[in-house]
């Protein structure tokens, strides 16, 4: 299990607006890419050098194809990286103010203290 | 030497720039009375005639990733560029680009390596919205040199409360004692209870009223020996997942003392969060 590569997934994606509509629209296709070109990528260093061992397993894959954030709560992924890329997926279809924000919230109401571990 | 003309500890709210420059339908319900309290807010740092700005805060995830994370971290560079993509997106943040006071940078990184801090720096720092948010609420003018100091309140492992606490009593010492006649204002925000991506989130109030009242006190009232007492990074967690970021509120108690009461104390109960604003002055009040 890996917290760190599903965090890197949920930044990486976040702060690229392409990839942000990609992921809205296609996500098993974008995660799959994703995971083959960009998962090993070392991030703060030159182009040209990756890494070699990040993969997900296959519950992690599955919990991202299927925008799953009830899921990545429970996988211990970093809930304000979720949060702010799932806004960004769809507050836009809100018919009210915080509509996306409140139902977010709600989802995930079976969960009680102490929450998953979110430490890398 | 340099004087502390003002310690400024506040929330940071990332829709008050929308909310207070929306009009018409847009503007929600709670606007004008915010805008009332972030100008008088405003008046207590702009009363205190500062020369510099030492700015905490706490970088989301922006430039600061789990590849190489520092635990506290000081800017030193000339101009810092200002706010992200996904800060604009979602919260309708404007870029900006702030001028650095490197010669401060410098003496910080210096004294507080010397301190026992092994404080990181960044020559080449864009920074977020923990510090963008209190240069809108506080000095919009943006037109003050700045030092940026960032905090890890977010990827564990944390440092501990106490941590917090002694950097900010060596940062009141170490801007005391660097040579310049300037006058410094310290400037940090952090957060009351709040929770981000859980089930509490965006709730009516903060996710704990009670923890922001306690809270509201122990700054107030300077009162760390209690604060230390109740605060752990276990305990953190009950009041909200994002509460960690108090721990910035902490550091700020330490850079204005130990039992040293605020002379400006201010709150708006929001939804999703209660807002508070804080600020002491080391010298006494300044005349008008």
């Amino acid at each position: 299990m890996s917290r760190y590569l599903l965090n890197k997934f949920l930044f990486t994606v976040d702060r690229d607006p392409e990839l942000v509509e990609r992921y809205r629209s296609e996500p098993r296709e974008l995660v799959a890419w994703w995971e083959t070109e960009r998962a090993n990528a070392v991030l703060n260093c030159h182009t040209g050098e990756a890494s070699t061992w990040l993969r997900f397993d296959d519950v992690e894959r599955e919990a991202l194809a299927t925008h799953d954030h009830v899921k990545l709560f429970e996988l211990g992924a970093h809930p304000f990286l979720t949060l702010t890329l799932f806004i960004a997926l769809f507050e836009r279809d809100n018919t009210e103010p915080l509509e996306y924000q409140k139902s977010y919230g709600a989802r995930l109401a079976h969960f009680s203290m102490p929450y998953p571990d979110i430490a890398t | 030497m340099a004087s502390i003309v003002a310690v400024i500890a506040s929330t940071h709210h990332p829709f008050y720039y929308r909310a207070s420059t929306a009009t018409g339908e847009d503007r929600p319900p709670f606007a004008d009375e915010w805008t009332r309290k972030i100008l008088a807010f405003r008046e207590t740092l702009t009363r205190a005639r500062p020369d510099v700005l030492v700015m905490v805060g706490s970088d989301h995830f922006h430039q600061l990733w789990l590849d190489n994370m520092p635990q506290f971290l000081v800017g030193k560079a000339p101009h810092y560029d200002a706010n992200w993509y996904n800060e604009e997106r979602e919260f309708g943040l404007p870029r900006m680009l702030l001028t650095g006071q490197e010669d401060l940078s410098g003496h910080i990184l210096r004294a507080g390596l010397d301190a026992g801090f092994d404080l990181a720096f960044s020559n080449e720092l864009r920074i977020d919205h923990s510090i963008t948010c209190p240069i809108i609420t506080l000095r919009p003018e943006a037109d003050l040199p700045i030092v940026p100091i960032y905090t890890n309140i977010f990827a564990p492992p944390l440092p501990q409360p106490k941590r917090f606490v002694q950097l900010g009593q060596s940062i009141r010492d170490i801007v005391e004692s660097w040579p310049s006649h300037l006058r410094v204002a310290v400037i940090g925000t952090g957060h009351l209870s709040l929770e981000l991506g859980g089930p509490r989130q965006f709730g009516p109030h903060g996710p704990d009223p009670e923890f922001d009242r306690r809270a509201v006190e122990w700054i107030a009232n300077g009162d760390l020996d209690e604060c230390l007492r109740e605060v752990t990074l276990d305990s953190l967690h009950s009041p909200g997942n994002a509460t960690h970021g108090f721990m910035d509120f902490m550091l700020m108690m330490g850079v204005a003392g130990a039992g040293v009461k605020a002379d400006y104390v201010d709150t708006l109960d929001l939804f999703h969060t209660m807002e508070a604003y804080f600020t002491w002055y080391p010298n006494g009040a300044p005349t008008a």
